[in-house]
């Protein structure tokens, strides 16, 4: 069991907000003391730069941030070498639509994404397939929030196929991915809908079809809710990031393929990422290295191997587990206090998400509701939250989410009740 | 920030004042708020420096809303001489309430509306 008074102590903001009710940890997630401990320690003790200097400090700083890399390559069984430290999930995504996206996609060429993704791995390959010339095809969702993969339903091919095989647990992305598909990118689990897409199952069905595909995962919202192994989900690129698992802002994770790596190509020029440079020519380090290019964020790629200690101990299957519950009894109050009058986005996979539920109140905006939440000190996103392609065809311009994460329990939901039986009333509802 | 929802706002909100569509207006824009997906279409007529007529339709929160209906209803009958000197400080007067960074851009988009026109 999660005991989450006790974990509540290890995040300083609790004691500086007591009456702090946090549902975002979707957008960010707040920070345990260890992590907040080992970036004072890192300033305080040995707040140098990494790999240049021969000094003891340099070594130690160098030690510890390379410690991260093991550490982050174990979280998802990864190599170590296969580790680039990036800015965010977003900068991640970015580097493969340009190192790896400019060097193979060509005309005509079909790059599959999906209507459920954040603009940050949607909008760098619609951009790269305008381009380009390529295809680009998003897959879209069905009634209940999960992905439809079981019929030719891409969006601007505008199939008339009915939903076939719905019930069937069987994947089927013939006419989704052909041979002429060189990437498939899609979420691990949906920012808006909390739904976990079956990764697994969807990579093997799509290298069935085309052996060569490449498979990217962002997993922005699943490396701090679920284990995760690269190696048995068979897929080639994954991107998180740290500060929604409990790490420091700034520090990015995209793991790939090591072959794939070697081939690409690099994406910022600079310090660090040379190995020799001519008045003619340069030549470059090899993968990690070749990626990270001028001095990255130190202290905290060094802080986010607390986090990770810290979701490790307490374990991602509990975290998971205990998620899932907090969801469906937040699923179950909402609909018990307000019935129809709060919808709920993606209501049919509410047994299988993870923690996150989107929702319009009554035909408010979700901005009124809420700042009448934030007066009771109830932190909410209002908004589209990156993820306008999957409102549009939702048919709403926004909505509100909350999020769960381990600092969570039932009294949050209760607050969360509570508050918007005061919006209603606000409202004159 | 407590209360931004006074009783002027959340009339303004539910029963907004010049809204609708004018048929021939002298010029019609449209702005909107990718933030939260808000959208205000704004039309005016003018006869030679004043204003006659004043009109907007759109989705939105409470705020850009009551905003939108005030600024239309105190526009009516003012020279562009009298608009162009609106400004923020004028819309939060205006408004009558303290608002965040954030939700000042909700404030603010029907006054984008009014330069647009001018």
């Amino acid at each position: 069991m999660i005991n989450v008074l006790k974990i509540k102590k290890d995040f300083p903001i609790f004691e500086n907000n007591p009456s702090l009710v946090y549902l975002d940890s979707t957008a960010t997630s707040l920070k345990p003391r260890p992590v907040i401990e080992k970036l004072v320690e890192y300033y305080s003790k040995y707040s140098v730069n990494i790999f240049r200097g021969v000094y003891s400090l340099s070594e130690k700083a160098t030690e510890e941030y390379e410690k991260t890399r093991e550490k982050i390559a174990k979280f998802i069984n990864g190599k170590k070498e296969e580790i680039i430290f990036t800015r965010n999930t977003t900068e991640s995504l970015n580097l493969l639509a340009y190192s790896l996206g400019r060097k193979i996609i060509e005309k005509n060429d079909e790059i599959v994404t999906t209507i459920m993704e954040h603009h940050s791995n949607f909008v760098p390959w619609q951009i790269l397939a305008q381009e380009s010339g390529a295809v680009f095809k998003v897959i879209n969702i069905n009634q209940s929030g999960d992905l439809d993969l079981y019929c030719k339903n891409i969006k601007n091919q505008k199939s008339k196929c009915k939903m076939i095989m719905q019930n069937s647990k069987l994947i089927n992305l013939n006419n989704i991915i052909t041979k002429k598909t060189k990437i498939l990118t899609l979420t691990y689990i949906s920012n808006v809908l909390g739904t976990v897409n079956q990764i697994k199952e969807i990579a093997a069905a799509a290298k069935k079809i085309n052996p060569k595909i490449i498979v990217i995962v962002d997993a922005a919202q699943a490396a701090p809710h679920k284990k995760i192994d690269v190696l048995d989900l068979g897929v080639d690129f994954l991107a998180f990031s740290s500060h929604k698992m409990l790490g420091p802002t700034g520090v990015g994770v995209l793991w790939g393929r090591y072959d794939l790596l070697c081939e690409m190509f690099p994406f910022n020029f600079g310090g660090e990422m040379i190995a020799e440079v001519f008045l003619d020519k340069t030549f470059f380090k090899d993968p990690p290295y070749k990626f990270e290019a001028g001095t990255p964020a130190i202290a905290e790629v060094i802080a986010l191997s607390e986090a990770v200690s810290y979701l490790e101990k307490i374990g991602l299957e509990k975290i998971e587990t205990y998620e899932k519950e907090l969801v469906q009894f937040a699923y179950q109050r909402l609909k018990e206090e307000f019935g129809k009058n709060i919808k709920i986005l993606g209501e049919g996979n509410i047994k299988e998400r993870s923690g996150i539920l989107a929702f319009n109140f009554y035909n408010l905006h979700p901005h009124d509701v809420a700042q009448i939440l934030s007066e009771k000190n109830i932190c909410l996103r209002s908004g589209h939250h990156c993820a306008q392609p999957l409102h549009q065809f939702l048919g709403v311009s926004s909505s509100c989410r909350a999020s769960f994460y381990l600092y969570n329990d039932k009294d949050d939901i209760e607050k969360l009740v509570e508050g918007l039986k005061e919006v209603k009333i606000k409202f004159k509802l | 920030m407590s209360n931004i929802y006074t009783e002027i706002i959340l009339d303004h909100y539910q029963h907004p004042r010049n809204f609708g569509e004018i048929k021939n207006p002298t010029k019609k824009v449209e702005v909107a708020n990718p933030l939260c997906g808000d959208k205000i279409k704004m039309m005016i007529v003018f006869d030679k420096e004043k204003v006659t007529e004043v009109k907007f339709t759109g989705v939105g929160c409470a705020i850009s809303i009551a905003s939108a209906s005030m600024l239309t209803e105190y526009i009516k009958g003012k020279t562009k001489e009298q608009l162009k000197k609106i400004d923020k400080d004028f819309i939060i007067k205006m408004l009558g309430v303290s608002l965040g960074v954030n939700r000042i851009k909700c404030a603010l988009l029907s006054l984008e509306a009014l330069k647009k026109l001018l």
